[in-house]
């Protein structure tokens, strides 16, 4: 007999055992929907791997674990996705989580699966991939994924493999019941735990001496093997894995350790045969036992219970009478949480469904004042001090709560269960717990913002930077350049651009050369454009739009015609200034005609070589303008002729002045009698002036005098005019006459 | 000399006394360089107290200047997004009574809230990305913001400068994993004794009064 341990404190509730071991395990019928919560597990939740509508086969994977600390969900039996969506969850919350909805096909029909004769040929890494893809986790109650369990860290040397059938929960049957019809698998799930563990010097099954039976079957069934079941006396909470430790081995777990650490693994009797399953017949976790139990039900037992069963469904299998329920149970009457809400599903890790009467279980009488008697802290498993830590949860003095290792509380309900003033103390300590959770959660993502805050202002004053260091250097240029011009021409002033802008104006249009590169710009922008348009005519689908562009062809056309007609008056001096123009005429007038005649045949030749390109413009586009253009070359090309046949005409005769053509040269008279005048009136003397000027003025005078005397007979309405007219310049005559 | 001194044991004490201040006096110099404290090492505490939500609400451009305020003689309950929990810790620290939270609204600002940008209705203009103190809306001009629920630390700076008012405000949603216990609500009134349970009901139930 090996030695048994103790353990610090501890109670003996009514165990309540009996109920429901009085009948056999037995099935329910198939709910009529089964679903299935993502996240039956301690991790990350499960991702689907089904659509809505999809059929499935019973053992069918629906959902992917995602990652390493995840477990994957198949599906318990054949049928329909029929909805993934939140539906209430077995969780004290009452919230909604997401689940898969599995209509049953009632076929209940496999899908293959891959069953393995001889487990031992497996190698480590298969056996724990078999079961990571079967979807265990702890069937104890807290749902840890086993395969994460299995693959401890390679410093962690497993020298003691535990199986808990244990159950110091009051109520609960499940793992016993188990025991007692699946001895030999559990034993069988053992030892192939221990093979993947690394074989480990002792691989103990733990019970309470509470469950003869299934203490016989299991150690029949261990007969012959490495398997040793020890057995203890009850207590509550013996079944907790610190404590289950301490009692077989005498090792205590440091606080904020975990066993392994200490060369411990410890797994549940149910585990240990879902492993068995899973790695022999290839079975996924799609189903457990669970006790049924509570005087609100006619029938109270054990029963293998499909996951995603709804609970409403499992008690009304058992005779649920509603009226006579206090409330529904999850777990145990320690540790498990009412549920409001019958709907929600069984899940890996639901080994107790209590339906208890009003007598059975009454509603917690009200607190009280904490006495300071003590019977919390002698009673308490994890030798805390619960009255201490109430008091600090009550204050809020989370500090003090972690000094005094709240974190190492099982919240067993050992101490609300002595306590005579019928305070809930663990629901202080979870509420304690929560609140440094999230206070921790806080303090991370207050730190997470103040990084990223801090990171903005540095971004945007890097950023400002930047932009000062751009604007000073562009200002250091500007300054540069300046200070270079002033050197240039130093006493300049700055050039007043206003006065710049009028300089250029007048300019511009005195000079005909830069006049004209001006138009040839315009002409080319021009054509350029009316190319550019005529493309996107072509191209254009649009009708409105096409419209539109041939408006704007024929404006482009407009202008191009007045561009070129300015072009050429520009040739012809047509636009050019007055002054420029009297020149021109003067230089015509002085040049030869035969000069002359050859200056208008070449400007006849050029404007026949505009107008045949034009003409051909049109011939090639088709324009209806074709008719004018041609007539209007034609004529062209006869004044060319006629000017070709006067050239050819002057360059026979010789050249003379007297050949000149008296119409053409009366200008050319006029200003010589004018010059020869002026010339005349230089040489004469004073005297002579004067009496030229009194001759000329009696002349005036004469003339005025019949002209007057004209409109008086014929009665013109110029007469008043004409006689001041008289009058003025016979007072002039006679000015000139007193000054002789 | 050793004469003089013994002559004169009040030349030899002062002596003594000069060299000890003078031994003293580099030891404390030195100790001021050596260990000398960059910054103010009470701002970064408070600092450290504040939620980091940079809301701005307390009138300070962030949590930091207003750490300094603090430290500076400013009042500390002007931090709505903290609540009255940072008003207690801040006047822990401080050594002082605590005093009520200036919060203009009733608003309950234990609901932590991120904002939320109405992506069809966007327009792209970059606004709300300025205004984060965060940066935790991403998004480029003419293209549709979107904010990062983890890092938004609820403090509805993007919501006035949005010129077509998309982004609201929507309070968290309790998950499962979120979800906590509950601290047990204390008895109301005069606490009782399990023997007077029956008294109290008793008193409630007329029908009972008179069965009585």
């Amino acid at each position: 007999m090996r030695q048994i341990w103790d353990i610090h404190g501890g109670v003996h509730p009514p165990e309540n055992k009996h109920q429901s071991l009085q009948s056999p395990l037995g099935t329910i019928a198939l709910a009529a929907e089964l679903v299935l919560p993502l996240n039956q597990h301690i991790g990350n939740p499960a991702i689907p791997v089904v659509r809505i509508g999809q059929r499935v086969l019973k053992g069918e994977l629906i959902a992917d674990a995602q990652g390493i600390f995840s477990a994957c969900i198949h599906a318990p039996t054949s049928g329909e996705i029929i909805a993934i969506e939140d539906r209430p969850i077995a969780h004290p919350s009452g919230l909604s989580a997401p689940c898969i909805v599995l209509r049953p096909d009632g076929e209940n029909r496999w899908t293959d699966l891959h069953p393995c004769d001889d487990p031992t040929l497996l190698d480590h890494a298969a056996l724990v991939e078999k079961i990571r893809r079967a979807g265990l986790a702890g069937m104890g109650g807290a749902g840890f994924p086993t395969a994460v369990k299995l693959n401890p860290r390679s410093t962690d040397v497993v020298e003691t493999l535990i199986l808990n059938g244990t159950e110091c929960e009051p109520y609960i049957t499940a793992d016993d019941m188990l025991m007692r019809v699946y001895a030999d698998e559990i034993i069988q799930g053992a030892l192939l735990l221990a093979r993947i563990v690394g074989s480990p010097k002792e691989i103990l099954v733990g019970i309470e001496d509470n469950k003869p039976e299934a203490i016989a079957a299991m150690q029949t069934a261990a007969q012959g093997t490495a398997v040793e079941v020890v057995v203890f006396p009850t207590k509550y909470p013996s079944g907790g894995e610190k404590q289950l430790i301490q009692i077989l081995t005498g090792k205590e777990v440091p606080s904020g350790k975990i066993p392994a650490q200490i060369g411990v693994l410890v797994q549940n009797v149910g585990t240990a045969y879902a492993a068995w399953r899973a790695v022999r017949y290839g079975e996924p976790l799609i189903e457990r036992v669970t006790t049924v139990v509570g005087e609100a039900l006619t029938v109270q037992r054990n029963i293998r219970v499909p996951l995603g069963t709804p609970v409403a469904h499992v008690l009304e299998q058992h005779g649920f009478s509603a009226a006579k329920c206090a409330r529904i149970i999850i777990g145990g009457p320690m540790m498990g949480y009412s549920i409001e809400e019958p709907q929600v599903p069984v899940v890996k890790t639901t080994n107790c469904i209590m339906a208890p009467s009003h007598d059975e279980m009454p509603p917690a009488p009200p607190a009280q004042a904490c006495i300071r008697c003590g019977l919390c802290a002698e009673v308490c498993p994890a030798t805390l001090l619960p009255q201490q830590l109430y008091w600090y949860a009550q204050a809020e003095d989370f500090q003090r709560l972690e000094n005094h290792n709240l974190f190492d509380c099982i919240e067993c309900g050992a101490c609300s269960f002595v306590c005579p003033s019928a305070i809930p103390l663990v629901q202080y300590y979870r509420a304690a717990k929560n609140s440094i959770r999230r206070l921790d959660a806080e303090k991370q993502k207050a730190d997470r913002a103040r990084e990223r805050f801090e990171q903005r202002k540095e971004r945007i004053a890097r950023a400002e930077a930047e932009k000062e260091a751009k604007r000073l250097a562009r200002k250091k240029a500007a300054d540069e350049m300046k200070s270079r011009l002033d050197e240039q021409k130093p006493a300049a002033p700055l050039p007043d651009p206003v006065a710049a802008a009028q300089e250029k104006a007048q300019t511009v249009p005195d000079d005909a050369d830069g006049q004209s590169k001006k138009l040839g710009r315009q002409l080319e922008s021009v054509q350029s454009r009316l190319q550019h348009l005529q493309q996107q005519i072509a191209e254009c689908e649009d009708a409105a739009r096409r419209d539109a562009l041939t408006a704007q062809l024929r404006q482009a056309e407009l202008k191009l015609e007045d561009v070129r007609k300015k072009q050429d008056d520009l040739e012809r001096g047509v636009s050019l200034p007055l002054d420029q123009r009297l020149q021109n005429v003067a230089q015509k007038i002085q040049a030869s005609p035969l000069e002359a005649q050859r200056n208008a045949v070449a400007t006849i030749e050029k404007r026949l070589a505009v107008a045949v390109e034009k003409m051909e413009d049109a011939a090639r586009e088709q324009k209806p303008t074709l008719a004018a253009f041609t007539q209007g070359v034609e004529k062209l090309r006869l004044k060319l002729a006629e000017a070709q046949a006067e050239l050819a005409e002057l360059e026979r005769q010789p050249i003379s002045s007297d050949s000149v053509n008296p119409e053409e040269n009366a200008a050319a008279a006029a200003i010589a009698r004018a010059q020869a005048k002026a010339a005349a009136a230089a040489n004469m003397s004073a005297e002579e002036k004067h009496a030229e000027q009194l001759q000329s003025l009696r002349g005036r005078v004469d003339k005025a005098r019949a002209k007057l005397a004209e409109a008086e007979a014929s009665g013109s309405e110029h007469i008043a005019a004409l006689r001041t007219g008289l009058e003025k310049l016979q007072a002039k005559l006679a000015e000139l006459e007193q000054g002789k | 000399m050793i004469d003089l001194l013994l002559t004169y044991p009040i030349i030899s004490a002062l002596i003594g006394l000069c060299g000890l201040s003078v031994f003293f006096g580099a030891v404390l110099g030195f100790a001021a360089v050596k260990f000398k404290v960059e910054g103010d090492p009470l701002v970064e505490r408070i600092d450290e107290l504040l939620p980091q939500t940079q809301c701005g609400q307390c009138g300070y451009p962030g949590c930091r200047p207003y750490a300094e305020a603090i430290a500076g003689g400013d009042v500390i309950n002007k931090c709505p997004p903290g609540g009255q929990a940072t008003v207690n810790k801040l006047a822990d620290l401080l050594g002082v009574s605590a005093p009520a939270l200036d919060a203009e609204s009733d608003e309950n600002t234990d609901v932590k809230k991120v904002a939320f940008i109405r992506e069809d209705e966007c327009i792209g203009c970059t606004k709300c990305l300025q205004a984060c103190p965060v940066d935790a809306i991403v998004g480029a001009a003419k293209q549709m913001h979107t904010v990062l629920a983890d890092e938004c630390t609820g403090c509805d700076l993007c919501v006035e400068p949005c010129p077509v008012d998309c982004i609201d405000m929507i309070p968290l949603p309790t998950t499962v994993k979120e979800w906590g216990w509950q601290m047990p609500k204390p008895a109301k009134g005069p606490h009782i004794i399990a023997s007077d349970k029956d008294l109290i009901a008793s008193d409630k139930d007329p029908a009972r009064d008179r069965a009585a």
